[in-house]
C-alpha cells in the first residue's frame, strides 16, 4: 500500500489543512466564550505578577521567584493550549514544539549551573 | 508508480503529509521550534549577565556615578510594560477571534453580535493595531532608556537588554506585516474558511510571539 495514495482522498473541505482530514485527529476548536475566558484568565495572572511585585515583604522572601515562574509557565501554557490549539492538534505538532522547547530549557539550565546563577548544594 | 500517480492526481493546492496534516502546518510548528532556541539562547545570555554590570543604569536598583555624583534611578518602568504586556495578550485574543471569524466565514450569522464576532477583517484590524500599539511602547521604552543613559553599548545590562527585547519586536514588526497582507487579501478577495490554514500560521507565529513575551516579562522585568 503505497503510503502516499491517501493524498488523492483528501476531502476539499481539509483545504484549510487547519487539521488532519482523518476522523481519529479530527478535533473541535474552542468556543468564542472559551476565548474570552481564556483572556480574563490571563489578565488576572498578569494582575497577580504585577501585584505581586509591589509587595516588598513578598518579593524580599523566598516565594517570590517560585511564584512568578510557576505564573509565566501557567500562562505559557494556557496559550500554547488554548489560543495555538495545541491541546486540540495532533500530537506531531506537539512533539514539534515541545521537543525544541525541552532541548533549549535544559541548555538554559544548564549554562545557569555553569556560570555560578544556580547551583546544588553538598552536605 | 503509484506514488508518481497518486501525486500528480492530487491538486496543487493540496500539500499533505502522509499523516494527513498540511505541510505548511507542520513547517511552521517547525519554525517555532527552531524559535524556541534562538529566544532561549538570547534569555540564557541575558541571565547570565545579570547582576554583572560594573557601570549603570542597572534594572532595579539606583547607581551613583562616582565620577559625577549623578544619581541613577533603576531603570524598567513596569506600569508601562505592564501595560504593553495587556495589550500583547489581549492581541493574541483578537488573533483567535480573527481564526475563528474565518473559520466560521459560511456560517449564517443572525444577530448582531454574532456579525461582530465573524468579521475577520475587525478582528485582524484589532491585531495588527495591538501589536503596533506595543510596538509603540517599546519604542517609547527603548527611547526614554538612551535619554536615561542606557544604550546598547553602556553595559553587559544594556546590551543583553536591548538584543533579546529587540529581536522580539523585530519579530513582532514582522508579524504585524503579516497580518496587513492578510487584511490585504480580505479586502481584495475576502477570507473565507477555504483560507483558514492562511490565518492559522499566521495566528501560531502571532501567539508564540505573545508567549516569548510572557517569559521575557517575568524574567528580565519582574524577577529582581
Amino acid at each position: 500500500m503505497d503510503p502516499h495514495a491517501s493524498v488523492t482522498n483528501l476531502p476539499d473541505s481539509a483545504e484549510g489543512g487547519a487539521h488532519a482530514p482523518h476522523g481519529e485527529e479530527e478535533h473541535t476548536h474552542p468556543t468564542w466564550s472559551t476565548y474570552w475566558k481564556v483572556a480574563l484568565i490571563l489578565t488576572l495572572i498578569t494582575v497577580a505578577e504585577v501585584w505581586a511585585y509591589y509587595i516588598p515583604s513578598f518579593v524580599a522572601g523566598r516565594g517570590f521567584v517560585p511564584t512568578l515562574l510557576i505564573l509565566s509557565a501557567l500562562k505559557f501554557t494556557i496559550v500554547v493550549m488554548f489560543y495555538m490549539h495545541l491541546k486540540y492538534d495532533h500530537r506531531l505538532f506537539r512533539v514539534l514544539f515541545t521537543g525544541p522547547l525541552l532541548i533549549a530549557s535544559l541548555t538554559l539550565l544548564a549554562l545557569m549551573f555553569l556560570f555560578g546563577h544556580l547551583y546544588i548544594k553538598v552536605m | 508508480m503509484s506514488t508518481s500517480v497518486a501525486h500528480t492526481s492530487a491538486p496543487a493546492s493540496h500539500h499533505y503529509t502522509t499523516l494527513g496534516l498540511d505541510s505548511r502546518k507542520v513547517a511552521i510548528w517547525a519554525f517555532i521550534g527552531s524559535e524556541c532556541m534562538l529566544f532561549v539562547s538570547l534569555i540564557s545570555t541575558y541571565l547570565i549577565y545579570k547582576g554583572r554590570s560594573v557601570v549603570g543604569p542597572f534594572p532595579h536598583e539606583s547607581w551613583t556615578d562616582p565620577a559625577t555624583g549623578h544619581v541613577l534611578k533603576p531603570i524598567l518602568n513596569i506600569p508601562v510594560t505592564s501595560a504593553s504586556t495587556f495589550v500583547l495578550l489581549m492581541s493574541s485574543l483578537f488573533m483567535v477571534l480573527a481564526l475563528a471569524a474565518v473559520q466560521n466565514k459560511e456560517k449564517p450569522k443572525r444577530t448582531r453580535g454574532e456579525r461582530i464576532l465573524g468579521s475577520s477583517k475587525l478582528w485582524l484590524w484589532m491585531t495588527a493595531i495591538a501589536g503596533a500599539t506595543f510596538l509603540g511602547f517599546q519604542a517609547f521604552e527603548f527611547t526614554s532608556f538612551v535619554h536615561e543613559g542606557l544604550s546598547i553599548r553602556t553595559n553587559l545590562f544594556g546590551s543583553s537588554f536591548f538584543t533579546l527585547t529587540g529581536f522580539h519586536g523585530a519579530h513582532v514588526t514582522a508579524g504585524v506585516l503579516w497580518l496587513v497582507t492578510l487584511l490585504a487579501i480580505d479586502y481584495r478577495r475576502g477570507l473565507g474558511s477555504k483560507d483558514s490554514l492562511l490565518v492559522d500560521i499566521a495566528a501560531l507565529y502571532w501567539h508564540f510571539v505573545d508567549v516569548i513575551w510572557i517569559v521575557i516579562f517575568t524574567l528580565v522585568y519582574l524577577i529582581k
